[in-house]
């Protein structure tokens, strides 16, 4: 077994709409925010899962961060009420608007000011994003190797045996601490906030972290330090909802396959 | 809309969103299987382990929560709107713990209230015996004493969780000629030498919990198992289920309540005649009985626990009429419920069905709701002698 | 030494030494944009024994290969195709980099991304080139299908993006077509690592039942009729990626097996695209489903109440759709 030598464990979770109640905004083409109850990023929780996990056959300390608007406490309170230690929330206006690069120098500053870590746990994509980037990248900046889509998680002296999944299968690798996880759903279930842990979640002091604590220019942060820019979001068109195809049965195939080709998914 | 305001502490209101949590994520989902392959629930056994709702009764040095009678039925409530077999492998481990509460030494609760606080080990409770069931004083298991121990003999039937829990309190008669004062209480460990199972029973509904009768052949136990005083059993038996009765009534609230939504959505969305059938009066009126049932049902249950808990003696009468009011109820509610929803509710696709097969276990178990109506009758004759 | 930010590079992945589709969707794609951008194609290959590689990529329209061929690369290492990537971009300034959205794709792109500090795109269903200042324009999916983004990356370069496999047009491979093949020499240094490969497990078919998490999924209903035509949404099913998944009267009859069903007493699915073939839409079997982003629906009773939440309804009898679709998606029609 890896030594019990009180394993230093960050998670790194994002707080996103809830897909059940999101709504869309026709006229501009965006989401309308305020629609939406937030929750944590759901493969986040199987991270938080396998964090508690480890610390139960270890021992050791999870902290839990996230980036995001003061809203985002929520979210990392309910981690702490899952059973989390210590959390932080790294927020600032300037951080608003970040791509994937940008959020991972917040990130890493974040984690880089930590007494130490030995292992860094995040869930394999957000459903808001969706790019399955801030893992991998946050690994790199952090100077780590990264394993994504993480299945099993074995523990060997000095090192884990991770099983991790690919299109066509699967490898097991062997890795040695420290190094940053991105874990699917399939690795756990995770738990629900227990009575306690509420209580806790309810009294701990969380402290927010800005440019000035994390010692970032606010240029490098946000949408000044994103390389990448959104320049025409449009909602998909739903006029199509309920259509009926018409015409002969190979009419009605056809006009079907161009549908789904526009939607990308044949 | 208005709703009864009962007034909940934000600790109280945790228990519930807690409870209701676990009820929605863990249990729904999988009660339908759970029912279908009659299986013990022990994912959801860790999950409420790990929730801290197991010593919700349990005073903080050892472990629990500290609360008592009325944060139980708040639990038991939300528990129940999902499943009450799950709901009674979880009452069940308090019935195992409510005596060593009430009656143990500090060293016996130093020693199996935190287990059962926290969940690691389930508690069960073993009255029931072929010749004994109503009639408590008919046990004849024995417990005699061997030098520095007790050598228990006979069998204990229909206890729930009987085989999965650790920690059992049985009633064994000690000193036989006495009558119900010749019974003792003992604590019993999974895994005394002696003490075996016997098969699962089937049940109509309550599939989910477990039911094994409890074997006890030459089981040789320490001395310091005897739990309260000797000739203490009766007494033990009935303080335990005084206690535990409103939370069979809330099983019965949070059960009725459950039937009503899902006889009133479905009657919202069924279509006869082109309308919805819930506009229809004859389903109105049996949707607004089933909500008057409910609501008053579960206003006893509350005040009940909430008397308890401030410590008043003698509450027999209070606790029988707040096991029978709401357990009638969830009987009739579940009933309607499937009448309301028609073919559609008496089909396993449909989760009302097992609601009504479920709720008649309310009526019988924790003592039937005959003996209850004895038991405030005879309460009634006392207090009109004066 | 090549000019400093041109070619536009594609990381051709492979499985057991070939090429796999989207390598060959992705340059086939590469080279159109090469053509608007006046510029190369570029495949880089790392593995081992992959040298028969190039030729394949050329024909699909590379310009040029950059093969990396070590017996140490014959398996996917995180550390190890980060380093080399990100070293030959570094030394030949690519003005884009193109991968697969794969699982391998998304392990390592993003940390070549941000080792060369620039923007990267995820999921990209369509690619194109700016007209006025020839910036790649990258769109993609967000919010589940439900919005479509166009992303840029026009400060910095290279300019990155994963694409979704499966999306773009292959083009008809051109064998006289020629290119240069550039071995690059291993680096030892590339081969530092700490993730070391205990054991590999390879599966054409992803499993029998992925039915929960599956992108797209095909259900049988009672409607299928025959048996053949169970074969035939099979390999309809196979054609578009997607798990075959099965309505309760299919299981209770022992068609499928039970953990293929679908709804209420089964699983429960959220996949971008579901088609029914003679599936009514019972309660049960549909509360099940509601979370699917696209719902196709074909059944002949234009009052089966499935056609209420469906994106697209076929009225039509399932032993003439079947048949059609195979031909269509076969690409016969």
């Amino acid at each position: 077994m890896i030594e019990a030598k009180r394993l230093q464990i960050v998670v790194c979770i994002k707080q996103v709409p809830d897909a059940k109640s999101v709504r869309f905004d026709k006229e501009t083409g965006t989401l309308v925010r305020e629609s939406a109850a937030a929750v944590i990023n759901p493969y986040d929780l199987h991270a938080l899962e396998a964090g508690f996990g480890l610390r139960e056959k270890l021992g050791g300390e999870i902290t839990v961060i996230s980036m995001g608007p003061p809203q985002a406490m929520d979210a990392l309170r309910e981690a702490v009420s899952m059973g989390a230690d210590n959390a932080v929330l790294l927020s600032d206006r300037a951080f608003a608007g970040a791509d994937t690069l940008a959020t991972t120098r917040v990130l890493a500053a974040a984690i880089n000011r930590l007494p130490g870590f030995d292992l860094v746990l995040c869930g394999k994509l957000t459903v808001d994003g969706d790019t399955a980037q801030v893992g991998p990248g946050l690994a790199c900046r952090l100077n780590i190797p990264s394993i994504t889509c993480v299945n099993h998680i074995d523990l060997e002296k000095e090192a884990m045996l991770l099983t991790r999944t690919y299109d066509d299968g699967q490898d097991v690798v062997k890795v040695k601490l420290p190094v940053l996880l991105t874990v699917n759903k399939s690795l756990n279930t995770p738990r629900l906030p227990s009575f306690k842990g509420k209580m806790r979640a309810k009294s701990l002091q969380i402290p927010v972290w800005g440019c000035a604590e994390l010692g970032l220019e606010p240029a490098e942060t946000g949408l000044a330090g994103s390389p990448t820019r959104v320049i025409k979001t449009e909602v998909v068109s739903f006029e199509a909802k309920k259509e009926m195809l018409t015409g002969t049965v190979q009419e009605q195939v056809n006009a079907l396959l161009e549908r789904l080709k526009a939607h990308g998914m044949a | 809309m208005a709703q009864v305001n009962y007034f909940l502490t934000e600790e109280q209101q945790m228990i519930v969103d807690v409870a209701k949590n676990i009820t929605a994520e863990k249990i729904i989902p999988v009660r339908a299987s759970l029912d279908e392959r009659e299986e013990f629930p022990w994912d959801i056994v860790y999950e409420l382990a790990r929730s801290d709702l197991f010593g919700i009764y349990i005073p903080q040095q050892y472990g629990g929560l500290g609360m008592g009678c009325f944060e139980m039925c708040l639990a038991l409530e939300q528990l129940a709107y999902g499943c009450i077999g799950v709901t009674t492998t979880f009452a069940a481990s308090a019935l195992g713990g409510y005596p060593i509460l009430l009656f143990g030494t500090e060293a016996q609760k130093e020693k199996y209230l935190p287990s059962i606080a926290s969940g690691k080990r389930l508690g069960a409770f073993g009255l029931t015996e072929v010749t004994a069931g109503s009639d408590a004083a008919g046990i004849q298991t024995t417990a005699i004493e061997d030098g520095d121990f007790w050598v228990i003999n006979g069998s204990k039937q229909w206890i729930t969780s009987g085989g999965d829990a650790e920690i059992y309190t049985i009633i064994a008669m000690t000193d036989p000629h006495k009558g119900a004062r010749g019974a003792s209480a003992f604590i019993i460990e999974k895994g005394d030498p002696g003490f075996t199972f016997g098969k699962k029973e089937k049940k109509l509904g309550l599939r989910a919990s477990s039911t094994r009768e409890l074997f006890f052949t030459e089981c040789r136990i320490p001395k310091d198992r005897l739990l309260g005083k000797r000739g203490q059993g009766f007494i033990l038996a009935m303080r335990t289920l005084d206690l535990a009765r409103p939370g069979i009534g809330a099983i019965g609230v949070g059960l009725s309540q459950a039937a009503l939504d899902e006889a009133g959505k479905h009657a919202k969305n069924r279509i006869q005649f082109g309308q919805p059938v819930i506009t229809f009066q004859a389903v109105q009126h049996m949707l607004a009985d089933m909500a008057i049932q409910t609501e008053a049902a579960r206003a006893l249950v509350f005040v009940v626990a909430r008397t308890i808990d401030t410590g008043v003696k003698d509450i027999s009468k209070l606790s029988a009429i707040a096991k029978v009011f709401p357990t009638d109820t969830a009987m009739k509610v579940t009933t309607d419920a499937v009448q309301v929803m028609g073919g559609f509710g008496y089909m396993k696709d449909y989760p009302v069905e097992k609601m009504m097969r479920d709720a008649k276990i309310l009526q019988i178990y924790e003592g039937t709701n005959q003996i209850q109506r004895n038991v405030i009758g005879q309460a009634l004759n006392k207090e009109y002698m004066n | 030494m090549t000019q400093k930010n041109t070619g536009i590079w594609v990381w051709c992945e492979t499985h057991e030494n070939a090429m796999t589709s989207v390598s060959r969707e992705l340059l086939s794609e590469a080279s159109r944009l090469a053509l608007k951008r006046g510029t190369v194609t570029c495949a880089l290959i790392f593995g081992s024994d992959i040298a028969l590689l190039a030729k394949e990529a050329v024909s699909f329209g590379a310009d040029r290969v950059y093969l990396v061929d070590h017996p140490a690369l014959s398996s996917f290492n995180d550390d190890i195709f980060t380093a080399i990537l990100t070293d030959l971009a570094r030394q030949y300034r690519p003005e884009i980099i193109l991968a697969g959205a794969t699982d391998r794709g998304l392990a390592f792109i993003p940390r070549v991304a941000t080792s060369l500090e620039t923007g990267l795109t995820a999921n990209c269903i369509g690619l194109d080139i700016r007209e006025e200042d020839g910036v790649l324009l990258q769109t993609r999916p967000a919010w589940e299908g439900n919005l479509m983004a166009t992303i840029v990356c026009a400060e910095q370069k290279p300019q990155m993006a994963t694409v979704r496999p499966g999306v773009l047009k292959v083009s008809e491979p051109d064998h006289l077509r020629q290119g240069e093949v550039i071995s690059v020499e291993c680096n030892q240094e590339w081969l530092t690592t700490n993730i070391e490969i205990i054991s590999s497990s390879r599966s054409i078919n992803t499993g029998s039942s992925n039915l929960a998490e599956a992108e797209a999924v095909v259900c049988i209903g009672r409607g299928i009729g025959s048996g053949k035509n169970l074969e035939m949404a099979k390999e309809v099913a196979a054609l578009l990626h997607a798990e075959i998944g099965a309505t309760r009267p299919i299981t209770d009859e022992g068609l499928l097996d039970k953990a293929l069903q679908i709804g209420q007493t089964g699983v429960n699915i959220t996949p971008r695209l579901y088609i029914g073939f003679g599936v009514s839409g019972a309660m049960p079997h549909v509360i099940g489903i509601k979370n699917a982003e696209v719902i196709v629906a074909v059944n002949k009773d234009p009052k089966a109440p499935i056609f209420e939440m469906s994106t697209y309804g076929l009225v039509a009898d399932v032993n003439e759709v079947l048949p059609a679709m195979l031909k269509a998606l076969k690409g016969e029609g």
